[in-house]
């Protein structure tokens, strides 16, 4: 169904080609998940199974793509839209239309389509992708998971043969997450169609592939073949084959319940065991706010949380899109608005003071973090944080050394990578010294290694006495990085406890590993490998 | 699928053409520009106001009637402003004396303060609420049909110019969001950029967010079909543009002689329909070759036909009344003499015209709420 022959692909002005020597063939009926460390080339390929590389972007392709038996070559995107749907990383920044039906229209009305077919195919994929309830709902009321399945939908109803769908499940809570997966899983296994599939988060995704092409860099052909051989010894791997890694399973199991059907012996072998104990409660409170009420226009965001946060303390702030994180960080931070209750830190409320002293007390990395960027160079950044918070010069520079070595001083902040742009704007906000540092969805687009980075430079903050503070979705992050886990549901903490406790008593909070190895509390492979370590040792 | 049971008991639910809303709401507001009687400009207010409550969608757009309306007051009231300042009408009956600025021989037009008169204040406040009611009008259009739906209803030789349209209007509420977000965030850097390098904090992040979304939306529209197999002949193209533009002109004309009161009649129709004719032929000949189709065509229906008949009932009934000058029917009182003062009377027929265009209420389906 898609064949790539020999395929490179070379961006306009960069020095190497972005992939090279791609030789690929992905038979009808297949789920093809596509791996690799970011920048390696993923949205690159995906984006040129429907000719929007090079057509849309320039550069330049040798070899070739062939899609249904069409060339990319002589079809440009427009007129593979009947053979390929593709879905962007946002699906909100891809909608043309503003409600529902007309959004799932769209792409039949460009192929000029008759009116009686798009009104069947229109109700068969409301019903395929479980959207009947909404048809008639404006776009932007809707749910991130919804959302993202309105846009599957979309490109459905074209009646592709092929979808093509970048990070489908990165912005989405775990819950969402599985509502969409569960639409794809339908539409393969149904509908017989071609998917291929790009993602970060594994541990979610890689059960349903068929075949995985792990991308290695520009200078090596692609590795391709079957997922557990592929993801073999693979930097980007799930928390459950790196458990079978190191438990030594062969072939590595790919899904929980594989993974639980070889694990007896393991869990035998961990009895006696115990994970590391939690950290002892902090001796000092940083941050205390009681009541915190924030509304907007129709509704109530936050109905009154009571958070003390402790020096050295790990935070995780968890629950679905919506449940009102951000509001409580900004809220926190004082930057935000906060219609009732108090928040205290150093005995004064943060909301009371000039944003520099503000920020003295508490940084917040927003969502975007882009959004604080506006210079050309991270030198201009760096030297621009360092006077702003009245810092030593080259103060910024050295915190974000010591985060993420090798940032180039020269580059423009947008053409760094989610990681880099990440630890920069995370220096900037260090470079005023904190005591408490809060972080809104940090690990979108961040791949494993990268992630273990972050988990371990907020490991070091805390350990120099700082609180950190982070909402996120990503619930094996959560394991490798939080002491303590809030669950926010409708604006109210639902529950606040030792991150071992909370994540392993919920199923939908619960990682990998803690899922293989229930009843006993592990929750990461390095624990895991640790307490082995030791056996053995 | 016309005509069948099928597409008769859609008709009975679906909401109604956006063309026909708009075109009631520009009847109102076209009688409105024919009279500076406050007592008839009330009541064309009320019918537009009392229809749009009672007709509207619960959809978020439909709430931007009362900023129309709010609008419309200050409007209003700087009509006044200016009239104070500035003066315009003098009249016997001054109110107050405000201290004149002198000014040089040259700005002797020009008056700063002086003499303020009862006639003037009526006078401007006639004026603006002539202003506040066109307002009213297209608020009430813009509450009933989304103008976005009405776009999709323009025909397909304009299809790339409405898209073009729609995307921009909603790239605007999305720039405000961006820009409320990187105000917040640049708080979180202290905040402490003074003057123009500001401004730069935020417009750099802004206009890259901006840049950034609209290669995606590109991206995804290309993707998903846009633009293809369009490809117009040249000569079609030409003979389309001239006579879409020849036809705009046309209406324009026809337009601003209907609207402006002192151009002859006889400019006016003939320009505005000859203007009519050609737009239709080129938009006929340019939408011939466009492969596209609609979801769910906006249609019309008798309904439609009834609701754009009631608002040119009320137009009618006001052109009628100033071209006849018959007193009986009230030409004197559209537009009520300021010098002297007068107390208004409502115009009879142009009344009983403006009341006729509350008639949507009762054809136009209603908001689910009323039935419950």
């Amino acid at each position: 169904m898609i064949q790539f022959d020999d395929v490179t692909i070379t961006y306009a002005e960069a020095a190497a080609p972005t992939l090279a020597d791609v030789d690929l063939v992905v038979p009808e009926g297949e789920l093809c998940l596509v791996v690799g460390r970011t920048g390696s080339g993923k949205s690159t390929l995906l984006r040129a199974v429907n000719g929007l590389v090079p057509h849309f972007t320039g550069g330049r392709l040798t070899g070739r793509v062939l899609v249904d038996g069409r060339d990319t070559r002589t079809h440009p995107p427009r007129e593979l839209a009947d053979v390929v749907g593709l879905v962007g990383q946002d699906p909100v920044a891809g909608f043309v239309t503003d409600s529902v039906e007309e959004e799932l229209a769209y792409s039949m009305e460009s192929l000029g389509l008759a009116e009686q077919v798009m009104r069947r195919r229109v109700e068969e994929t409301l019903d395929l992708l479980g959207l009947a309830e909404l048809r008639h709902r404006p776009l932007a009321t809707l749910s991130g998971g919804q959302q993202q399945r309105v846009a599957i939908g979309a490109a459905l109803t074209a009646q592709p043969r092929v979808l093509v769908l970048d990070e489908p499940t990165s912005a989405l809570d775990p819950g969402a997450a599985e509502e969409v997966l569960a639409a794809l899983q339908r539409l393969v296994h149904d509908l017989g169609m071609t998917i291929l599939i790009a993602e970060h988060r594994l541990e979610r995704v890689v059960q349903y592939a068929d075949r995985v092409v792990r991308l290695v860099g520009a200078d090596r052909p692609p590795l391709v073949g079957e997922p557990s051989s592929v993801l073999a010894g693979s930097p980007v791997a799930p928390p459950v084959v790196r458990l079978g890694e190191a438990a030594g399973w062969r072939p590595a199991p790919l899904s929980v319940r594989d993974a639980r059907r070889l694990a007896g012996p393991l869990r035998e072998r961990l009895a006696g065991l115990s994970p590391a104990p939690p950290p002892a409660a902090p001796a000092e409170t940083l941050l205390r706010a009681s009541d915190v009420v924030v509304r907007y226009p129709g509704t109530v965001a936050l109905r009154g949380v009571s958070l003390s946060v402790g020096a050295g303390e790990r935070i995780a702030l968890m629950g679905r899109n919506g449940s009102g994180k951000s509001s409580l960080l900004w809220a926190l931070q004082g930057t935000g608005p906060r219609h009732g209750g108090r928040v205290a830190v150093d005995g004064m409320d943060p909301a009371d003071r000039r944003p520099a002293e503000r920020r003295a007390a508490v940084g917040l990395v927003p969502q975007q973090p882009t959004d604080l960027l506006y210079l050309e160079s991270v030198r201009a950044e760096c030297a621009k944080a360092d006077e702003e918070a009245g810092a030593v010069k080259g103060s910024c520079r050295e915190l974000l050394d010591r985060l993420l070595p090798g940032v180039p001083d020269g580059s423009h902040p947008r053409d760094l990578s989610e990681g880099q742009r990440l630890a920069l704007v995370l220096a900037i906000t260090l470079t005023a010294a904190p005591r408490v540092v809060l972080l809104d969805e940090p690990t979108r687009g961040l791949d494993y290694p990268a992630k273990e980075r972050l988990a371990e430079s907020l490991r070091t903050l805390a350990d120099q006495g700082r609180a950190v503070l982070l909402a996120t979705h990503d619930v094996e992050f959560v394991a490798e990085f939080a002491t303590r886990v809030v669950v926010l549901a409708e604006g109210e903490v639902v529950s606040d406890g030792p991150v071992a406790e909370v994540v392993t008593s919920s199923p939908v909070f619960a990682p990998q590993v803690a899922k293989v190895l229930a009843p006993q509390r592990w929750l990461t492979v390095r624990e895991v490998s640790d307490a082995l370590g030791e056996v053995t040792a | 699928m016309d005509g069948s049971p099928q597409g008769q008991g859609d008709s009975v639910t679906r909401t109604l053409h956006p063309g026909a809303w708009w075109l009631w709401a520009l009847s109102l507001a076209t009688a409105a520009s024919r009279t500076t009687n406050p007592l008839l400009l009330g009541l064309i207010v009320a019918v537009a106001g009392y229809v749009a409550v009672r007709c509207r969608d619960t959809t978020p757009w439909a709430s931007s009637y009362g900023v129309f309306l709010k609008f419309g007051l200050v409007v209003i009231a700087s009509r006044v402003v200016f009239h104070v300042l500035l003066g315009g009408i003098a009249g016997p009956t001054v109110l107050f004396t405000l201290p004149r600025v002198p000014l040089p021989d040259w700005a002797q037009g020009i008056r700063i303060g002086g003499p303020i008169s009862a006639e003037g204040l009526v006078f401007s406040l006639s004026q603006g609420l002539q202003l506040a009611t066109l307002l009213g009008c297209v608020g009430a259009a813009n509450a009933l049909a989304n103008p976005k739906r009405l776009l999709r209803s323009l025909p397909a030789a304009l299809y790339e110019v409405s898209v073009a349209v729609v995307v921009t209007m909603t790239t605007a509420p999305q720039l405000v969001a961006s820009a409320k977000s990187v105000r917040r965030a640049r708080q979180l850097r202290g905040d402490s950029v003074r003057g123009w390098r500001a401004v730069r904090t935020l417009l750099v992040p802004v206009i890259e967010d901006a840049l950034a979304r609209s290669l995606v939306l590109a991206a995804a529209m290309d993707s998903r079909g846009y633009g293809r197999g369009a490809g117009l002949s040249r000569g079609a193209r030409r003979l389309t543009a001239t006579l879409v533009l020849s036809g705009l002109v046309g209406l324009c004309v026809g337009v601003y002689a209907l609207l402006d009161g002192t151009s002859p009649a006889v400019v006016g129709l003939p320009a505005l329909a000859a203007g009519l004719v050609l737009a239709v032929a080129g938009l006929v000949v340019g939408s011939r070759r466009v492969g596209r189709s609609r979801y769910r065509r906006d249609r019309w229906g008798v309904r439609e036909l009834l609701v754009v008949a009631s608002g040119l009932g009320a137009v009618a009934a006001v052109l009628l009344t100033a071209a006849l000058g018959s007193s009986l029917l009230g030409a004197a009182d559209l537009s009520p003499a300021t010098v002297p003062l007068a107390v208004p009377q409502l115009p009879l027929l142009p009344s009983v015209g403006v009341l006729l265009a509350v008639l949507p209420v009762f054809i136009a389906p209603q908001r689910e709420s009323t039935h419950a």
